[in-house]
């Protein structure tokens, strides 16, 4: 193993993890945002939102990311959607996490104890301050980990944007490679960060769902 | 005790499943500070009645009434729920399971209501929240969460919630029935204090012994109807129907054991 070209390239590879923590970070916010909407869609009074809802999560899940990215990055100048691959990065990411999220999101919702509703309309609170005061609080501490889930997932799935050019760390890897003939080494530093990233990412998740247990 | 005019009146409800019917052409008239008990073995729609009266279990024909409001109004979806969200603030309902919010203390379980819908500032809710503690006994668990409580101390809390609410009428779903039997008579002696204060109730029970001594009237339901109904000392001591003499017979038996 050549350790003296890893740490000569290495400051390019953390330069490239930043690119991967941005990312994530904004993927992330994005995908929460679809979850949420999503998950509101599913659990609707309307079978027009319901039924959207659906296509949404069956589209997404039913088809490859990468198939999503390179319809959004290749084929949205066809329609009229000019980006570059950053953006597209995040919105084509985003958009997948937040299906996956907007099942876990539902998932957490639907799993609270009928009871509960039950005994908060009886006292006369609406639908609405129901959900707000007495479902959601509750199911956002049994939500933290499967989103933990989620971004992790998430994180990993930001290599498929290397395929859209991103110079993110899977494609900064491939670019040295190009020029060291190293790829056990460029891989293994590229891994190595990913692994970093998502052991941060995970010690937050634990920290969170700790600090929201109720006693 | 009573006056003349219904407080509560059920008439002709009727529920339906399907073809299978859950109430068939039910009355019941329930006048200020009564209690009456309900009755019967389990499918007999006891609880569907119950639960009909601020319409958690919508009724498929009759009408509830509570005073001089109708409860089960047909009305488009918005105006309904405005409607029944004011009429629920004045039928509190106790549940087998508790129910209580378990993110929140039990002083955040008591306020929470009264703080949304009746506008109380923090410090009127919680001295409205030691008040109905106070009457239960669970005072000194104010800052505990129900994880934290028995059986019995979480249905005393429960009660103290929806009598925060100052219901004019009080419904309780098998109150006891989850409970362990040492931790019943506690839940049973808050309900008598409820009625020595003549809070209206419909009470739907398995414990015979306490509708015996605390119902004013006792209903005894099978299959959708009410089979007998009469003063406590009479459904218990001479029943006239068979199902009701078979149902207390076997219920007798099946204590016993």
């Amino acid at each position: 193993m050549d350790i003296d070209l890893m740490m000569k390239v290495y400051p390019f590879f953390l330069k490239a993890a930043w690119v991967t923590v941005q990312l994530s970070v904004l993927t992330a916010i994005l995908g929460l945002i679809c979850g949420s909407l999503g998950a509101a869609a599913r659990l609707s009074r309307h079978a027009v939102l319901r039924w959207i809802g659906g296509a949404y999560v069956s589209f997404i899940r039913g088809t490859p990311a990468l198939i999503q990215l390179f319809i959004l990055y290749f084929g949205g100048p066809q329609v009229g959607i000019q980006l570059d691959a950053f953006e597209a990065g995040v919105i084509g990411l985003g958009v997948n996490i937040g299906a996956y999220m907007t099942e876990t999101i539902r998932g957490a919702i639907i799993s609270i104890d009928k009871g509960q509703v039950e005994a908060s309309r009886t006292l006369g609170m609406s639908r609405f301050q129901t959900f707000r005061k007495v479902v959601l609080p509750q199911a956002m501490r049994l939500m933290i980990r499967p989103l933990g889930v989620n971004i992790n997932a998430l994180i990993k799935g930001t290599a498929l944007v290397a395929a859209i050019s991103v110079v993110e760390l899977t494609y900064t890897a491939q670019r040295y490679i190009g020029s060291t003939y190293k790829p056990f080494e460029m891989f293994l530093m590229s891994g190595l960060l990913y692994m970093v990233i998502i052991y941060v990412t995970g010690r937050a998740v634990t920290w969170l769902d700790n600090k929201a247990k109720i006693v | 005790m009573t006056d003349e005019k219904p407080f509560v009146d059920i008439r002709h409800a009727q529920k339906s499943y399907g073809t299978l019917e859950v109430l068939k052409d039910i009355s019941l008239t329930v006048n200020r500070g009564e209690i009456v008990a309900i009755i019967g073995p389990s499918g007999s729609g006891k609880s569907t009645l119950l639960r009909a009266i601020n319409d958690l279990d919508p009724l498929t024909g009759g009408e509830v009434w509570l005073e001089d409001t109708q409860i089960n109004k047909q009305l488009p979806h918005r105006q309904y729920e405005k409607h029944i969200n004011q009429v629920r603030q004045d039928i509190g309902m106790v549940f087998q399971h508790f129910n209580l919010f378990p993110h929140l203390t039990v002083r955040g379980n008591i306020t929470l209501a009264p703080k949304m819908l009746k506008g109380l500032s923090e410090a009127e809710a919680n001295a409205l929240a030691e008040e109905q503690l106070d009457k239960v006994g669970m005072l000194e668990r104010i800052d505990y969460y129900p994880s934290q409580l028995s059986g019995g101390q979480k249905q005393r809390v429960a009660i103290a919630r929806a009598l925060a609410m100052k219901p004019k009428v009080m419904l309780f779903d098998e109150a006891t029935s989850a409970l362990d039997p040492e931790l019943v008579e506690e839940v049973n002696l808050v309900m008598k204090k409820l009625a020595e204060e003549h809070m209206t109730m419909i009470i739907v029970t398995h414990e015979m012994g306490f509708a015996e001594s605390v119902c004013d009237r006792v209903l005894f339901m099978d299959q959708g109807v009410v089979v007998e109904e009469g003063p406590p000392s009479v459904i218990f001591r001479n029943p006239e129907n068979e199902r009701t003499k078979n149902f207390l017979r076997k219920h007798l038996a099946s204590n016993k054991e």
